[in-house]
């Protein structure tokens, strides 16, 4: 069982909400619940009652190149929603909330500070038993107006991401030790994660997202516990610049609210480009341990 | 490209005739029909050999030959893994009886059609693993026939 949010000694709790909290503001008109998958049924299958959908490709992402939508686009989102630039988004969603904190990632993008993610996410909602409905929510368009996306503070760019390894300085692979040791995923035919090449990128360190949570009910593990993993284990400290990649983004998401949040580190970077990006580049710094180890056992 | 099965041919006409918001409608209403493996098939623990790799959602697959054909049975773990359920009551449903040739002819990338293309790469590496499975055992059968 998990301890209360503000029992837990996070840096800032105030980010994160529990389910309970969620169901006494269902009809607050200063909360907007947003919930965000990777599955595309889920929502429309069910949802918390008055939860209005941002999902990842549609509205988030730019139809065209591989980036975010752009100001208009944001804009053109939060006023669908009904939201001003007062109202508290709240986030939640499947994957122990992979989409919900890569939502999150954006809207801070944008400079919407007042969002919050649900702990536990859609899961946990579900086994407590809690009200769901499959009715869709209207609200009435609000007049939002954006600043134009910052991405000089926590995004990095491929090149941003190789001088942070030819600095040495901290970058985590947050992937499963599987895909960080370059082995083939089981599927034939299909390259590993999308990438020509497997592996990761020099000099970063493997702690998979899911260490963060507990795996009882979906929850973030409390400031104690995180701290073991990622100061004590791995070293990294508070005033680090850190760099945080996976396959695409959204599980270094994850990551980056748990360091940037939670245990209150002050310069975290999402490299979003992730694997996809790095494991097809011509001519970038890889180490494939799999790979490696069959070469000396060929030799 | 040899024609898709004809059931699946037209669910995928009617699938792609639809609004989004209809589609997926249609996709949960799918889902909600699909029927997980018989004890008489199969009971937990399930063998490690029957499961979708990389399927999310925990998927398995079980071909049973039936008149010179195969009839499909899945099991979908995950209770929040609509996508795998609806998939799996659409193979079923739809590839199960069918001939071995034109089973194993159903490309993996058949999902798109199904889901439209907004899918994570996660997501769609579960779903055509499922697809793929069913191939396979389509395959398999095919060769084993061959040997006969």
């Amino acid at each position: 069982m998990s301890k209360n949010i503000e029992e837990r000694g996070y840096s800032n709790a105030d980010v994160l909400v529990s389910t309970d909290w969620v169901e006494h503001h269902l009809k607050d008109p200063q909360v907007r619940i947003a919930e965000s998958n990777e599955d595309p049924l889920l929502y429309s299958s069910s949802h918390i009652p008055g939860a209005v959908e941002i999902d990842w490709t549609r509205d988030l992402n730019d139809p065209v190149r591989r980036d975010y939508l752009g100001r208009t686009a944001f804009e053109k989102l939060m006023r669908r929603i009904g939201a001003s630039p007062d109202t508290t988004i709240v986030l939640y969603g499947d994957k122990n909330n992979w989409w919900a904190t890569y939502a999150y990632w954006i809207l801070q993008l944008f400079g919407h500070t007042n969002a919050k993610i649900m702990d536990g996410g859609r899961l946990k909602w579900i086994k407590e038993n809690r009200p769901v409905s499959r009715d869709l929510p209207h609200y009435q368009a609000s007049s939002y107006h954006a600043s134009e996306r910052d991405d000089s503070r926590l995004r990095a760019f491929r090149d941003q991401t190789l001088q942070h390894l030819e600095q040495k300085r901290p970058m985590i692979d947050v992937r499963s030790p599987e895909e960080f040791r370059g082995e083939r995923l089981h599927m034939p035919d299909y390259p590993n994660e999308g990438a020509l090449r497997g592996g990761h990128i020099p000099g970063a360190r493997n702690i998979p997202w899911g260490r963060a949570v507990n795996q009882e009910d979906g929850t973030f593990k409390d400031a104690a516990e995180l701290r073991k993993i990622y100061t004590e284990e791995n070293k990294l400290r508070p005033e680090d610049d850190v760099i945080a990649y996976c396959r695409i983004g959204e599980r270094s998401s994850h990551t980056w609210f748990v360091l940037s949040y939670l245990l209150g580190f002050s310069k975290v970077r999402n490299y979003d480009g992730s694997w996809t990006e790095w494991g097809n580049l011509v001519n970038v710094p890889v180490e494939n341990p799999s790979a490696e180890a069959r070469d000396e056992a060929a030799a | 490209m040899k024609p898709l099965p004809e059931k699946l041919e037209r669910l995928l006409a009617t699938l792609e005739a639809l609004e989004r918001s209809d589609r997926i409608q249609l996709l949960i209403d799918l889902a909600g029909t699909f029927q997980p493996v018989p004890a008489f098939i199969a009971q937990r623990p399930f063998p490690p050999e029957r499961r979708v790799p990389g399927c999310e959602s925990e998927a398995y697959v079980w071909p049973v030959p039936s008149d010179g054909t195969l009839k499909f049975y899945f099991a979908v773990e995950n209770p929040q893994g609509i996508s795998a359920m609806s998939l799996a009551a659409i193979l079923a449903d739809t590839l199960s009886g069918v001939s071995l040739e034109a089973v194993a002819a159903v490309p993996a990338d058949v999902i798109y059609r199904i889901f439209g293309r907004e899918l994570s790469m996660g997501k769609s590496l579960g779903l055509m693993g499922m697809v793929n499975m069913v191939r396979a055992a389509a395959h398999h059968e095919l060769k084993a026939a061959e040997k006969d």
